[in-house]
């Protein structure tokens, strides 16, 4: 028996035991997502086949689609709003919140900031800057009534960010049709005032043409993809490299602990929430500057597919990025095999599904694998110290 | 108010719906609104509410096991396909049974990532609500596009499992035999309230559907399950101390899969029942609009309990059904009013208590009410969609100390740890 007293065993393990346990690591971290990735793959190689398709050649279809340029410039475009919102709920994971809320906020933003942008005519940074400000504004009003619901009330976060889904998707059926373009009573679901040139962002489709050849009639780089990069810089450089990040991170691992260093969770959390909302706010800008207006079929299901792509880049930057890529890959995909007469494009959706489940039970199988071989080199080390 | 607390809770409840009925017919005086009170809109609330309803038990059943459970809407959607598939191809009692098994099916796949893996409870549940609309519509394009009036976001039409009429209250069949009509005779005397109330009464005991029935029947069963039973016991441990659960020989694992599958059938359940001619008529892409997130609310106001949970079922479905029916906006203006009074009565009480935070909250929002409803004459569909959300918003607000979920609602749990 070892004592309190007694010296800690020796943490020196020999050379080839650290070389194996750092191979061992590399590989556990990337056995999730490979595993998750062919796990879905196998499924959606079942579904095809049920469908009636020839897998492989829905996969070659695949790839060949995704080789493109025209279909490499789309993915990025598709890539641009999921990242965003990726983002927006790493940044309450990082705070050990859920915003499963970024739907409504980023929705709520979108319609505010168009009818705004549709308002005025403003020169054009002032004009790209306002609409990028009130959507920034709405999304995190809209967030930060829940954080207050949760800091002030202690309502938890989840139930109160799904009713405020709810109470947004209502209001914006109104707030659309209240705000109706006008001129256009014929038109019904026409959406917003369309916002004037000035208001857009200009495309970025002169690197592409620059680097490989020209686009013209076949697709446009969104601009909105600077703002992206942006986010993701911000987003790294806040969390890691200042001390807010540091405290947001100490107060989303242990509230306690933190506060005893002198960080009020409250605020934190609240912070927290309206960061999240803020950031979640600029997921329909791309939407916004491709159509130029909300319209009544504006596009859903970002801000939920935006915490899958957060599970699955683990709140990292670059892994959210990778994400965002895949999820648009996916969707790319899924109109090749639509239009091929492959499969139906629905399979993609199953499949993210899929990917996202199979991760997040790979991230937990290997987390426990994980702490049951510390567990063990520990006993080991602890056997060895006091025999 | 003290004398009701006093009450057995099965008379408690009676009254407290007699008290509710009685101001509603006092409002609709006042207001001289009709329809807040005819025996229609009381089978229309029956209707409406029993989806929300059958989605509340479903997470009431997950909850109590510790297993939050987001994706009954998913489970819905599922529940729905299979329970129009069914139906389609034998008949709705069959359909039934496979709404019900599609439910379960998508609550499998929670239970394997909650309670084997331990996986973030919302997380699977927020996966279960991305993939369950794309299967489902995987399913029509391959199924229901090549049915006769079928296509790729619907089925085609779907027949009723019957109608039922209670005897001796309003004049159903015994066994062939016809009983007499007694609320029927009241309406018809034309008392002025007992009238109101008898025909309340007599709209929800006259010609409701099968699935009407045996959905409202659930509420007696479960709540005996839940706690006269030891299996209910057992689930419930597992919500609130699974440990020590563990340490009496419980398998919490076992426990906690049956009553995830559960939540799921019943949540198929409820999508079977919006499919069926009652509400839809037809299996279609998007037609549970939510309504299993507004049975995730009907639960949390009715404090994680069954009949908690019907009434909150009907708190959420009276107005959709009024929404539904009232069609120059008149009765859900009347709304207008019964919620400033409520609100009014909740800012007296926490004025009593010295809250006065709440007292100025409850106050004006009761307030921005109550103007609302004097400058408006009429109120847009749009606000029946969103009073779920939020009444179960000012719920949480002021009452929340009043509300207690299962200690354990939400947490992973692995065999050995505490």
């Amino acid at each position: 028996m070892t004592g309190l007293m007694d010296p800690l065993p020796k943490m020196t393990p020999s050379p080839s035991t650290a070389a194996d346990s750092t191979q061992r690591r590399l590989l556990m971290a990337l056995a999730a997502p490979v595993g998750a990735i062919t796990f879905s793959f196998i499924a959606a190689t079942i579904m095809l086949f049920i469908a009636g398709s020839n897998p492989f050649e829905a996969y070659g279809d695949m790839l060949g689609h995704a080789s493109k340029l025209e279909t490499q410039v789309s993915m990025i475009n598709r890539a641009t709003p999921l990242y965003i919102s990726g983002v927006a709920a790493a940044i309450g994971f990082k705070m050990n919140l859920f915003n499963i809320g970024v739907e409504g906020q980023y929705r709520m933003a979108a319609i505010f900031a168009a009818y705004v942008g549709g308002a005025v005519a403003l020169p054009g940074v002032f004009h790209i800057g306002l609409i990028i400000v009130v959507a920034m504004l709405v999304g995190a009003a809209w967030a930060g009534l829940a954080g207050v619901l949760y800091t002030h009330r202690g309502i938890n976060e989840v139930i109160a960010t799904i009713m405020l889904n709810g109470v947004a998707l209502g209001v914006i059926a109104w707030l659309v049709r209240s705000w109706q373009a006008e001129g256009n009573i014929a038109q019904v679901g026409v959406g917003t005032e369309r916002i004037e040139s000035s208001g857009i962002i200009p495309n970025l489709s002169w690197i592409p043409e620059t680097l490989f050849r020209d686009l013209t009639g076949t697709g446009e780089l969104t601009g909105v993809l600077i703002i992206a990069i942006a986010v993701g810089v911000i987003y790294h450089v806040l969390l890691n490299r200042t001390i807010f990040g540091f405290e947001l991170r100490a107060s989303g691992l242990n509230p306690r602990a933190a506060r005893a260093g002198g960080v009020p969770p409250r605020r934190m959390a609240l912070t927290a929430m309206l960061l999240s909302g803020g950031i979640g706010g600029l997921v329909g800008i791309a939407e916004i500057m491709d159509k130029g207006r909300y319209n009544p079929n504006f596009v859903g299901g970002l801000g939920f597919n935006g915490i899958g792509i957060a599970l699955l880049g683990r709140n990292h930057p670059a892994g959210i990025a990778v994400g965002a890529l895949l999820w648009a890959f996916l969707e790319a995909s899924s109109d090749i095999l639509q239009n091929q007469g492959t499969a139906p494009k629905e399979i993609i959706d199953i499949m993210r599904g899929v990917i996202l489940l199979t991760v997040v039970i790979g991230y937990e199988v290997v987390s426990r694998i994980r702490k049951r071989d510390e567990a063990a080199r520990a006993a080991a080390r602890l056997t060895e110290s006091t025999s | 108010m003290k004398a009701l607390d006093r009450l057995p809770t099965s008379l408690r409840w009676m009254a407290l719906t007699a008290i509710g009925v009685l101001a509603l017919a006092v409002i609709e005086i006042i207001t001289d609104s009709n329809g807040l009170t005819t025996g229609s809109q009381a089978g229309a609330t029956l209707r409406w509410a029993a989806p929300i309803m059958l989605a509340g038990l479903g997470g009431l059943f997950a909850e109590r096991a510790g297993v939050v459970n987001i994706g009954l809407d998913g489970m819905m959607i599922l529940g729905m396909w299979f329970g129009a598939w069914g139906t389609i191809n034998y008949g709705p009692w069959a359909g039934l049974a496979f709404g019900i098994l599609g439910g379960a099916l998508g609550a499998l796949v929670h239970a394997i990532a909650t309670v084997s893996f331990g996986v973030d409870q919302i997380i699977s549940g927020v996966a279960i609500l991305i993939a369950a609309p794309a299967v489902t519509r995987y399913l029509s394009i391959e199924i229901f596009a090549d049915y006769d009036g079928g296509a790729i976001t619907q089925s085609p039409r779907l027949e009723s499992a019957g109608k039922f009429t209670f005897p001796f209250f309003a004049g159903g069949d015994l066994f062939g035999w016809k009983s007499p009509d007694m609320l029927g005779w009241f309406n018809a005397k034309d008392y002025p309230i007992v009238s109101d109330l008898t025909e309340v009464a007599r709209g929800i005991t006259f010609n409701l559907s099968m699935f009407t029935v045996v959905a409202y029947a659930l509420i007696p069963v479960i709540a005996f399950v839940l706690w006269r039973t030891r299996f209910g016991l057992r689930v419930r441990i597992c919500g609130e101390n699974p440990a020590a659960g563990e340490s009496q020989g419980i398998n919490i694992y076992a426990y906690k899969y049956a009553a995830v599958l559960l939540s799921g059938a019943l949540a198929g359940f409820g999508g079977v029942f919006i499919a069926s001619p009652e509400l839809g008529g037809i299996y279609q892409e998007g037609s549970t609009n939510s309504a299993g997130f507004i049975g995730l609310s009907a639960l949390i106001v009715g404090n994680w309990r069954p009949a908690g949970v019907m009434a909150g079922a009907l708190l959420f479905g009276y107005p959709r059904a009024l929404g539904l029916r009232d069609l120059d906006g008149g009765s859900t203006h009347a709304l207008l009013l019964v919620a400033a009074l409520v609100l009014f009565a909740v800012a007296v009480g926490n004025f009593r208590k010295r809250n006065y935070t709440d007292t100025v909250l409850a106050g004006a929002i009761g307030g921005a009410s109550l103007l609302w409803f004097l400058i408006s004459d009429t109120v847009a569909d749009w606000f029946i969609g969103i009073l779920p959300f939020i009444i179960v918003l000012l719920v949480l607000t002021f009452f929340s100390q009043r509300l207690r979920m299962p200690a354990t609602a939400g947490q992973a749990y692995r065999k050995g740890e505490t």
